[in-house]
């Protein structure tokens, strides 16, 4: 099973910029490859990320072939209130991950 | 983000020697212990910073795989690595730090991975990992992790002597079609550049590792077979005992240095 780790403050305070790092296991298989013989290895990789601070979208990322391995996005929201942000990668091969973490603002 | 993929291990390698300009007979000197740079000082502020930050390291996928195999139970004997050394960061610091280390049934030698398939061999009855596997990668990095910030500290002996002296050999020995060895690159030449690359000192210090180029987690022993065949030089396959004497050479060259593992490199 594909693995991602997520990483922000647990704590910040009102209107502070909170800066949000996430990173997933992913082969991110580009479809332009061959094997030793010749055989093309169909397309694998993802295709949306989507990041929802309580529900709300607030960011969104579409992937593309040759796009690295193990895709690592850094990007920053603004604290406005205390909840759950969401994370959910989708893509080729029916591929899903979903992951949460909780954050306070005081 | 970079999208290099495999591609050839050393680019440009023959035109660069050339550009170099081997000359040298003499073995060169080992490299001044205050002179010592892990690899990770040749790196961009960029790379380093990966490595530095759990947050980014793409290593850290491997660890939370590797700790998952640590505490599940496999094998005919139905044991986890877990019931037998308990939590790995007790039982398994420094563990890297003093591989290859000798071993009494094996009369030589073992590096990191053989230990460990060693262990599920013989303690849990289960099949030996294929090197440079997933699962070998995560647990080998798992156990290697418990020994970041911890100096190299390889016992030499009467047992090990005559394996340290063979790695020695096959490092100062020039081989392969452009008859270099890699002395001649790690100790003379370290800090200039091979084509796009800055060469390195050399130093195991952060295997297994995550190397951008290989869009993954590699062994050591995967990234000696990048230099040798980039030398033009048939690599040994893995596990042979000659590339288990170099890793004892490399790592008793870098005695007393951080181990890293698991580290970045370009
Ligand atoms: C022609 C020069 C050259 C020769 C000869 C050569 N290497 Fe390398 N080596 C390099 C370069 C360049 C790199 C770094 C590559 C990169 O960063 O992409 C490297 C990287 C390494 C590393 C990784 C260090 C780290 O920080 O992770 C090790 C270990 C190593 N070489 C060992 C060897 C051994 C052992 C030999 C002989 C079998 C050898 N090399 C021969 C040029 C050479
Ligand atoms: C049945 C008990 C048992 C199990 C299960 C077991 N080991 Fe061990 N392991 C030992 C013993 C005993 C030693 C020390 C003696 C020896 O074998 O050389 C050891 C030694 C080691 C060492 C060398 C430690 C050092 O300080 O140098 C490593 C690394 C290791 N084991 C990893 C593992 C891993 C990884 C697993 C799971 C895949 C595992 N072991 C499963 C009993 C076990």
């Amino acid at each position: 099973m594909a693995r991602a780790v997520v990483s922000l403050p647990a704590t910040v305070k009102r209107g502070e910029i909170v800066e949000i790092k996430t990173l997933v296991q992913h082969a991110m298989e580009t479809g332009f490859r061959r094997t030793q013989l010749g055989i093309a290895i169909p397309r694998d990789i993802i295709r949306l990320f989507v990041c929802t601070y309580n529900g709300e979208e607030i960011f969104r990322a579409e992937f593309h072939p040759a796009i690295a391995a193990n895709p690592l996005l850094t990007f920053t929201t603004v604290a406005t209130e205390s909840g759950s942000i969401a994370f959910t990668w989708t893509g080729d091969k029916g591929f899903s991950l979903t992951e949460s973490a909780r954050i306070t603002v005081e | 983000m970079s999208a290099r993929r495999g591609g050839r291990p050393l680019p440009a390698l023959a035109a660069a020697c050339v550009v170099l300009g081997f000359t040298q007979a003499a073995p060169a000197a080992e490299i001044p212990s205050a002179e010592r740079r892990s690899g990770y000082e040749f790196m961009s502020r960029e790379t380093r910073a990966m490595q530095d930050d759990d947050a980014t390291n793409p290593a850290v996928l491997w660890l939370l795989d590797g700790e998952a195999l640590w505490n599940r139970k496999d094998g005919a004997a139905g044991r986890a690595c877990a019931d037998c050394h308990g939590n790995a960061r007790a039982s398994m610091k420094g563990a890297a730090a003093r591989h290859p280390a000798w071993d009494a049934a094996a009369g030589r030698p073992v590096n990191l991975e053989q230990r460990i398939n060693a262990c599920r061999a013989g303690r849990q009855q289960a099949a030996p990992l294929a090197y440079e596997s997933r699962d070998l990668l995560a647990l080998t990095a798992y156990v290697a992790r418990q020994s970041r910030g911890m100096p190299v500290d390889i016992a030499i002996d009467k047992r090990t002597k005559p394996f340290l002296d063979a790695g020695r050999d096959t490092f100062m020995r020039r081989q392969g079609q452009l008859n270099l060895a890699c002395t001649q690159c790690h100790d003379e030449l370290w800090g200039r550049k091979l084509a796009g690359s800055t060469i390195p000192q050399a130093h195991p210090t952060g295997y297994p590792l995550y190397r951008l180029e290989w869009q993954g987690l590699g062994s050591l022993q995967r990234r000696l077979r990048n230099c040798l065949t980039g030398m033009r030089a048939e690599p040994y396959p893995f596990g042979a005992p000659e590339f288990v004497d170099l890793e004892l050479y490399l790592m008793w060259r870098a005695r007393g240095m951080k181990m890293e593992s698991p580290a970045v490199r370009p």
